[in-house]
C-alpha cells in the first residue's frame, strides 16, 4: 500500500463493463433523435467510468483507507470543534420519513418534519438566549452573510445608509471580512491588545457613525473569554451599530452564558461543530441564525411559525431580506443536530461545556513548558500554543504539525489565529477521554525534545504517511484540476 | 446523569484539575463577568435514552408522507430517482464523513483524489474545462456564478430568465442586493426564454446572462440561438444552470459557449430529504480558474515523485484574502459530492444515456397518456423529464384528492406565476413505472372532469 500511486476510478475503468442496475423501459420504445433538434443531441458521452460494483467498492474503500476521520483518531484541530459524531444521529437522517420527503410537499404530510425543525429552532433559542432563529443558512459563513443582510435591512429600514463598515477584530476568522464584504460592506480591523482581547480604545477608534456592525467570537479565536464583552456592547450599540455573535466556539459556554444576554442582537451557530453534524470532509455544514426582536421581521423566508396545531411556511413577510437557499436549509444536518441537543439535555450541554474547557486547560499546561504560550490565563475551549521556540531551533510549526503525523495525530490549526507567530491551535473537545489527551501531550513534549536533539527528523516529517509532503507550489503554478484521458 | 459520549471519571477530572491549580471547573469560567453568567439551567428536553429517542424520532418520521411509500410525480428542482445502494455505503465510511476539509494532504489523500474525480466528472457532463469542489446547492451556486460575472465584467446588469427556477431566482436576488447588482428578469414565450426580450435588455453594461436547461418548466431552451445573441455584446457572460442528469443525453452547456454552468448534482445519489443537503457545481471556462469560488483539488507529486493531490489556489479564498475574497464560502458539500461521485461512477458512461433517455422516453408516455385523458400538455416544445399541464381546478385540491390515492402530485406552478393559475408541473423519473403512470393519468382524469 504505502508508497504508490493509487490509482483513479477513470483509470479502472474498462470498456463495456457496467456497475449500474436501472428500472426497465416498461413504455413504448420512442425514437427521441425524431423530437430534438440535432445540435441539442449529445454526440460525444461524457468519459465517467465504467466499472462494476465491487471496483467501485473496492476503489472507495482503498481511498477511504487514505484518509483520516474523527473515527481514526485525535483530531484537536482548533476552532473546527472534532467531536464524536453520533450514530444515532446518522439512523436519524436516514429515516425514510426523513430522507424521503420532498421540499413542496404538501405542509400537511410533511408535519413530522416541520416539527423538528420547530422544536430544534426553540431549543437553540433558549441555547443563545436569541429571539427568534432561521434554519435557512447552509453553513458557518452563509449564516454570516445572511445575518449581515439582515443588520443591512436594519439600518436602511431606518433611513440609515451610510453604514457601510464592519469592524472585525485582527484575530477574526477569515470568513467574518470577507462575509461583511459579500454583504457590501467595507471590513475594517480593530486590533487585539496585550492580553489577546480586543483593545477597547481601538474599538472606541474605528467605531462611529458608519459603522453597520462589530462581528466577534466569544469565546474569540484564542481562546480567550473576551471580558469586557458588555463595554463592547455599550460601545458598539450607542454608536448606533450592531453586535453580532460568530458561533464557532460555542462549545465553550453552552449552560454557563449566552450571546443573547451579553448584548449580542444576531448569531449564527455551526450545527456540524458544536452539534456533532459531522464535518463530511468540508461539509455539508448547517448554520442557522439567531436574532434578538427589533431584527426578526428581516429573518429570510420562509419563517417556520405554529399556527394552532399546525405548523406553516411563512413566506408573507414583507420586511425579509429574501431568499438565501432554496428551500428549508439543510435539513439533514438540523435534524442530527436535534438528535444531539435530545440526547443530551440541558445538564449534558452544560458538561459538554464543562468538560471541553477542562481538556484545553488540561492540555495548555502541561504543554506551556514546551512551547511558547503568549497568553496564559485560563483558556475556554481551545488554547494557542507559539512555536517562536522551535523556530529558533529551525523548526517551523509547519514542521511540528507534519510530524504529528507519524504519530496517526490530526494536527492542531496552523497559522492561525494570525496575530500569534507560529501558532498553533489546539481544541481538544469533550469527547476525548484523559489517557487519549495524555498520549497526544507526550508526543508534543517528545516532539519538542526532537526539535533540540534532533532537529531534522522533525524537519523532515512526516516519514510514516503514504505520501511525504506535497509540491504545493507547482500545483498552484501549473494547475491540474482534472483528469484526462491518456490514449 | 451518565452521558455516553463523556468520557471524564470524576477522579480524571481531579487529577486534571490539580495540575492546571484549580478547585474546581467553575473557576475555569471565573472570567465570564458575574452579570452575564446563566444562573439557571437550560429550559430543555430532559435527555433522552438511545432506544427512547429512536422511537420518538421513528414516530415523528411516520408523521411525514414518503415518496417511497406513495409515488411522486413531484420534481420542480428536487428529484425522486434511484439511488444505487453502494452510495450509503461508501459515505458511511466514517473516515469520509468524520473528517474534516483536506487541510493535511498526507493524511487526506483519499477525500482529496475522491474531489479531483468529482471534479473531472462535472466538468465531463458540462463540457467545461474547469468544475470546483462543490457548493451548498444548485441555487446558491448561481447566486455566486451571477456575482462572479459582476466581478469579471465590473458590470452590474444582470439579465435573468423567468424560466429559470423561481427559488434559485430569489436565492439570486438577496445575493445581488448584497453586492448592489441590477436584476432583470426576462419574460418567457410558449415555456422557454424570449430571444426578442432578450434582445430588447441586452446591451454594453450587461455582465450575464443567467438560462436555466432544461428550464423550471422541463423545457429544452434552445442555447445555441441565446448564445449567438449574447455574443453580439463581446464581454457579457453566458451562464447556465443544468440539471446535470439531462447532460448525459443533451449536448452540454460548454459547447454552447457558456462561460459558467451550475446546478445541484442531488439527481445523482442524494435523497431529497426536504431540500437539503443537496450538492450545487460550479464549472468554468479555463480563463476563470483563478475567480473561480470555493475549493479546488489539484493534482502534484510529493517529495518522491508519487502522485497525489492538494487543495489549491487557495490564494483566491476568503481564509488567505479575508476581505478581498469575492466570495465567503468556507464549507462546501464534500460528503455529498462524494455521494455523486458514487452514484456517478455505479451509473457510468454507458448507463447515464440510457437512464437520461428512460427519464425522456417515460415522460413522454405520461405526456401522450395525459393528452388521451384530455388534459392539455401546455408548452409544445422538446422537454427533458417534466411537462406543465393545465387542469380545470387548483393544483392544491387535485393534488389532496391524488393523495388519497397514494399519489404525491405535482408543483403547483400558480404560486409562482399568477399567469399559470391551475397548471402543474409534473415530473416523471426512471423509477416510474408505466402501470404507476397509467394510474395518475386515470387519477387525474377523474379529478379534473
Amino acid at each position: 500500500m504505502a508508497n504508490q500511486d493509487f490509482p483513479l476510478i477513470f483509470e479502472r475503468s474498462k470498456e463495456g463493463r457496467t456497475g449500474y442496475s436501472l428500472p426497465d423501459l416498461d413504455v413504448p420504445e420512442i425514437e427521441l433523435e425524431n423530437e430534438l433538434e440535432d445540435v441539442y443531441i449529445r454526440k460525444t458521452a461524457p468519459d465517467l467510468p465504467e466499472v462494476s460494483e465491487l471496483d467501485i467498492m473496492r476503489h472507495y474503500t482503498g481511498l477511504s483507507n487514505r484518509n483520516y476521520g474523527v473515527d481514526s483518531g485525535f483530531y484537536p484541530l482548533g476552532s473546527c470543534t472534532m467531536k464524536y459524531n453520533p450514530k444515532i444521529n446518522e439512523d436519524a437522517a436516514r429515516l425514510e420519513g426523513f430522507s424521503h420527503i420532498h421540499p413542496y410537499q404538501a405542509p400537511e404530510t410533511v408535519q413530522g418534519a416541520m416539527e423538528m425543525m420547530y422544536d430544534l429552532q426553540t431549543a437553540l433559542k433558549e441555547i443563545t438566549g436569541m429571539y427568534e432563529i432561521s434554519l435557512q443558512s447552509a453553513a458557518g459563513a452563509h449564516g454570516e452573510w445572511t445575518a449581515l443582510m439582515m443588520i443591512r435591512a436594519f439600518h436602511e429600514a431606518n433611513g440609515d445608509f451610510d453604514r457601510t463598515k464592519v469592524i472585525v477584530p485582527d484575530s477574526a476568522h477569515g470568513t467574518n471580512p470577507a462575509s461583511a464584504v459579500v454583504a457590501g460592506f467595507e471590513a475594517v480591523t480593530v486590533k487585539s491588545n496585550e492580553n489577546g482581547l480586543v483593545d477597547l480604545k481601538d474599538l472606541k477608534r474605528v467605531v462611529g457613525n458608519d459603522t453597520a456592525a462589530l462581528m466577534l467570537t466569544n469565546p474569540n479565536t484564542l481562546g480567550l473569554f473576551e471580558t469586557e464583552i458588555k463595554e463592547m456592547a455599550h460601545i458598539v450599540h450607542k454608536a448606533g451599530g450592531k453586535l453580532y455573535y460568530d458561533g464557532a466556539n460555542l462549545n465553550a459556554i453552552m449552560g454557563y452564558a449566552r450571546p443573547g444576554d451579553m448584548g449580542f442582537d444576531a448569531v449564527h451557530l455551526n450545527l456540524h461543530k458544536t452539534f456533532t453534524g459531522p464535518h463530511g470532509g468540508g461539509g455539508p455544514g448547517s448554520g442557522p441564525v439567531g436574532v434578538a426582536k427589533e431584527l426578526e421581521p428581516f429573518l429570510p423566508k420562509p419563517v417556520l411559525t405554529k399556527k394552532e396545531d399546525q405548523y406553516i411556511f411563512d413566506n408573507n413577510r414583507p420586511h425579509s431580506i429574501g431568499r438565501v437557499k432554496p428551500y428549508y436549509g439543510n435539513f439533514g444536518i438540523n435534524l442530527r443536530a436535534y438528535t444531539y441537543i435530545r440526547t443530551m439535555g440541558a445538564e449534558g450541554l452544560k458538561k459538554v461545556s464543562e468538560y471541553a474547557v477542562l481538556n484545553a486547560n488540561y492540555m495548555m499546561r502541561r504543554l506551556e513548558k514546551a512551547y511558547d504560550l503568549p497568553y496564559s490565563q485560563h483558556c475556554k475551549h481551545e488554547f494557542v500554543l507559539s512555536g517562536r521556540k522551535q523556530k529558533k531551533l529551525g523548526v517551523r510549526t509547519l514542521d511540528i504539525a507534519k510530524r504529528l503525523l507519524d504519530f496517526n495525530y490530526h494536527p492542531p490549526t496552523i497559522y492561525f489565529p494570525l496575530n500569534v507567530e507560529e501558532a498553533m491551535m489546539v481544541e481538544p473537545t469533550e469527547t476525548e477521554s484523559k489517557e487519549t489527551l495524555d498520549d497526544f501531550i507526550n508526543t508534543m513534549l517528545t516532539i519538542a525534545k526532537e526539535a533540540e536533539d534532533q532537529p531534522e527528523i522533525v524537519q523532515e516529517a512526516p516519514h510514516n504517511t503514504i505520501v511525504k509532503r506535497m509540491d504545493e507550489t507547482t500545483a498552484a503554478r501549473k494547475p491540474i484540476l482534472r483528469y484526462y484521458r491518456s490514449n | 446523569m451518565e452521558f455516553r459520549y463523556l468520557p471524564m471519571t470524576e477522579s480524571d477530572k481531579k487529577e486534571m484539575l490539580t495540575v492546571i491549580g484549580a478547585s474546581s471547573t467553575d473557576e475555569l469560567f471565573s472570567d465570564i463577568p458575574e452579570s452575564i453568567r446563566l444562573r439557571e439551567d437550560l429550559k430543555l428536553k430532559k435527555p433522552a435514552n438511545e432506544y427512547q429517542l429512536k422511537k420518538e424520532l421513528t414516530e415523528m418520521a411516520r408523521k411525514n408522507v414518503n415518496v417511497k411509500e406513495y409515488t411522486s410525480f413531484l420534481g420542480a428542482g428536487v428529484y425522486d430517482h434511484h439511488i444505487p445502494s453502494i452510495v450509503d455505503h461508501v459515505i458511511s465510511r466514517s473516515e469520509f464523513y468524520t473528517a474534516y476539509t483536506p487541510y493535511q494532504p498526507e493524511i487526506s489523500q483519499g477525500e482529496l483524489q475522491a474531489i479531483f474525480e468529482f471534479q473531472t466528472m462535472i466538468s465531463e457532463l458540462t463540457g467545461m474545462p474547469v468544475a470546483n469542489s462543490s457548493m451548498y446547492d444548485g441555487g446558491t451556486a448561481l447566486a455566486e456564478a451571477v456575482n462572479l460575472s459582476a466581478a469579471q465584467t465590473r458590470r452590474k446588469k444582470i439579465l435573468v430568465s423567468k424560466t429559470v427556477h423561481p427559488e434559485s431566482r430569489a436565492v439570486v436576488e438577496t445575493y445581488a442586493k448584497g453586492q448592489n447588482l441590477d436584476i432583470v428578469e426576462i419574460e418567457a414565450e410558449d415555456g422557454i426564454t424570449s430571444l426578442s426580450e432578450i434582445e430588447k435588455h441586452l446591451d454594453e453594461n450587461t455582465a450575464s446572462v443567467v438560462i436555466q436547461y432544461p428550464n423550471f418548466f422541463g423545457q429544452i431552451e434552445p442555447l445555441a440561438k441565446i448564445n449567438n445573441l449574447i455574443k453580439e455584446q463581446k464581454k457579457t457572460m453566458f451562464i447556465v444552470s443544468s440539471n446535470p442528469l439531462a447532460l448525459g443525453y443533451l449536448t452540454p452547456p460548454g459547447e454552447f459557449g457558456a462561460d459558467i454552468v451550475v446546478g445541484d448534482t442531488q439527481v445523482f445519489g442524494i435523497p431529497a430529504q426536504f431540500g437539503g443537503p443537496h450538492c450545487g457545481y460550479f464549472a468554468t471556462t479555463s480563463k476563470l480558474m483563478r475567480k473561480i469560488p470555493g475549493r479546488l483539488v489539484g493534482q502534484t507529486t510529493d517529495e518522491n515523485g508519487i502522485r497525489g493531490y492538494v487543495l489549491t489556489l487557495q490564494a483566491r479564498e476568503q481564509h488567505i484574502r479575508r476581505e478581498k475574497a469575492t466570495s465567503n464560502i468556507c464549507s462546501n458539500q464534500a460528503l455529498n459530492a462524494l455521494a455523486s461521485s458514487v452514484a456517478m461512477s455505479s451509473i457510468g458512461k454507458q448507463g447515464l444515456k440510457i437512464m437520461a433517455a428512460l427519464n425522456m422516453k417515460k415522460a413522454r408516455y405520461a405526456k401522450h397518456k395525459l393528452e388521451e385523458a384530455n388534459i392539455e400538455v401546455v408548452f409544445k416544445t422538446p422537454f427533458f423529464n417534466e411537462i406543465v399541464i393545465k387542469l380545470s381546478k387548483p393544483v392544491s385540491n387535485v393534488n389532496q384528492k391524488l393523495l388519497d390515492k397514494g399519489i404525491i402530485g405535482g408543483y403547483d406552478l400558480g404560486q409562482v406565476y399568477p399567469k399559470l393559475e391551475n397548471h402543474m408541473l409534473v415530473a416523471v423519473t426512471e423509477i416510474r413505472t408505466k402501470d404507476e403512470i397509467d394510474k395518475f393519468v386515470k387519477e387525474l382524469g377523474d379529478i379534473n372532469g
